[in-house]
């Protein structure tokens, strides 16, 4: 089915793409970590198009994450960490849904979460660690077992503890099992992609590579699309081949207000800002009214910013951040 | 000597438990400072190595997350978080691998939870839950553990494990299938705990200056051995120089 249209042109807007791929109820997950290469102007505007009942996995996704859960996207979370950095300990608009009842989560760990989406790109079920076992990340179930039934996307079994059946030497007796995860759409931001897809990251890539490789459809968002022959001429720093990737959307400062290495930093102001906002649910919804429905695509977020703002976080090209950047 | 605060002191204190040599696994927050520090003042061969596959950085400022850019500048290599995981397996890097964490409650064999207070199902309250934490407790064969001495945070059980220790004492990890190792040490803003070899039970093994024994004890829910603690040697002004100048000169993790 993808690979159908594996060479075509992909380049699309981000109001098509998301509108195309991203559907309520869907599966799906979301690249990069804390407040770190969130794919921002994507979730923006899925928050902006409506799209509710996501089922999201991540492992330790904060922003992003949390404006989902804020703005009322997300209806069952399966994630390792809803926190922000230093900017939220805990997520605050995650802790609240969590708290208050209304956002059903079941809990991994970062490297099962990672397997997790491993498994998925392999096409096995499951992949063994030996990752928390005797706590209550395996006795504790956050979805129950009619939840379980009623959607056939999600595993009968939050995690397996079985016995090691390659035991010879009886050193390692047990491990758990960990489910693949299959999304039906990952969003993914990187530095560079040319017109089909294929996709290059600079910095840690975390688990963007796995969840490419283990959902139907994957949405690039990219600081710059490139030419085919400039990613090739140095293909050992690419990552994901274009046969993936269904979507191509130029959007520069797309992980905004999270950083992408190497181009921009994350924004210390609007974190701190939104931090204030999420613990008010009014505060929250001038945040969302203002921020998010407020502006017509990301480049008019932008401009709410205002360039001052944003080219104080522009990347220095020594280390890959803005060197001295006022982060309190 | 110079004054100084509880947090420098915590950092101090844990920065003076790597080893030189060690690949000093760092969450966000005071745990980096203290492998920076150490680094800086008795460990200049130590790895700081973050869960998100940076290995060896360069911390010219603090990082405010693990995976922030200034943890990917002048590293060995940047993977991805199945490499950072699969380092502190790895049977030629596991054993070399320390971890430090943070929790919201700890027992006395050193579980931990950062996950809910109250019943799972219904918290009363909702932390960020594990991260690579139980990962790293599940993995790694030394872990450091930052806490704050209150009667709340150090409790007779857990409301839930995110992270095993020492799980219900000896033989308790070989039994539900964790590797060898664990918990090694707690800093606090009180006092440094270790673990009873035989045992595997907490106790008090030093005390800061002006804090009592009894005092520490006053703040715990659960009563341990302080028969072995002596006091903790304060921070030199070497130590603190480092602290200040190098490692935080923004206050960002040391605060006011």
């Amino acid at each position: 089915m993808r690979i159908e249209k594996g060479r075509a042109n992909k380049i699309t807007n981000l109001a098509e793409a998301v509108n195309r791929y991203v559907f309520d109820g869907c599966h799906i997950s979301i690249g990069g970590f804390t407040m770190v290469r969130n794919p921002m102007a994507a979730i923006y505007e899925t928050i902006r198009q409506r799209i509710k009942n996501l089922h999201l996995y991540a492992h330790s996704n904060g922003q992003g994450v949390d404006e989902l859960i804020g703005a009322g996207c997300v209806a069952k979370l399966e994630i390792a960490y809803g926190g922000n950095g230093r900017f939220a300990s805990t997520c605050v608009r995650f802790r609240k849904a969590v708290e208050q009842g209304t956002l059903p989560v079941e809990d991994y760990t970062n490297y099962q979460m990672t397997l997790r989406f491993m498994a998925g790109a392999m096409g096995v079920p499951f992949l063994p660690t030996r990752s928390s076992l005797g706590t209550d990340i395996i006795d504790k179930w956050g979805f129950t077992e009619a939840m379980r039934k009623e959607d056939p996307k999600i595993p009968d079994q939050k995690l397996i503890v079985t016995d090691n059946p390659f035991n010879k030497s009886g050193t390692i007796p047990k491990v758990v099992l960990v489910p693949a995860i299959n999304t039906d759409v990952a969003i993914l931001h990187v530095q560079k992609a040319d017109a089909q897809g294929t996709a290059r990251i600079h910095g840690l890539t975390f688990s963007d590579v796995e969840q490419a490789k283990s959902a139907r459809h994957v949405i690039l968002t990219c600081e710059e699309i490139v030419s085919q022959d400039d990613l090739r001429a140095d293909p050992d720093q690419n990552q994901i081949p274009f046969f993936y990737v269904d979507a191509v959307v130029p959007v520069p400062f797309g992980a905004y207000p999270t950083s992408c290495h190497r181009c921009y930093d994350y924004d210390p102001a609007y974190l701190n800002e939104y931090l204030k906002s999420a613990q008010d649910d009014t505060l929250f919804a001038a945040y969302l009214d203002k921020y998010v429905y407020g502006s017509r695509d990301h480049q008019a977020f932008l401009e709410q910013i205002g360039p001052d703002r944003i080219n104080r976080l522009k990347a220095d090209p020594r280390t890959g951040y803005a060197v001295g950047l006022d982060r309190r | 000597m110079s004054a100084y605060t509880q947090r420098e002191l915590m950092a101090i204190a844990a920065a003076r438990q790597i080893r030189d040599g060690d690949i000093v696994f760092c969450g966000t927050g005071i745990s980096m400072l203290a492998a920076m520090a150490a680094k800086h003042i008795s460990a200049p061969q130590s790895v700081l190595f973050f869960e998100t596959g940076a290995i060896d950085s360069v911390l010219e400022e603090i990082p405010m997350t693990v995976a922030d850019s200034r943890v990917m500048f002048w590293t060995s290599v940047n993977g991805s978080l199945a490499d950072a995981f699969a380092t502190m397996q790895n049977r030629i890097t596991g054993s070399h691998v320390i971890g430090i964490l943070g929790a919201a409650q700890i027992d006395r064999f050193g579980n931990l939870n950062s996950t809910v207070i109250g019943d799972y199902h219904k918290p009363a309250v909702r932390f960020s839950g594990s991260g690579g934490a139980s990962d790293v407790a599940s993995f790694v064969s030394r872990t450091i553990i930052f806490m704050q001495h209150e009667k709340r945070k150090f409790v007779p059980k857990v409301d839930y494990i995110t992270s095993p220790g020492w799980i219900d004492g000896p033989g308790g990890r070989g039994r539900t299938g964790l590797p060898e190792g664990g918990p090694f040490a707690v800093i606090t803003n009180m006092g440094i705990m270790y673990f009873d070899e035989r045992t595997k039970e907490m106790y008090l093994g030093g005390y800061y200056p002006g804090i009592s024994p009894r005092r520490i004890l006053d703040n715990m829910g659960f009563s341990v051995d302080i028969s072995r603690a002596a006091e903790v040697t304060p921070p030199s002004d070497h130590e603190l120089r480092i602290l200040r100048e190098v490692c935080d000169p923004q206050r960002l993790i040391l605060g006011g």
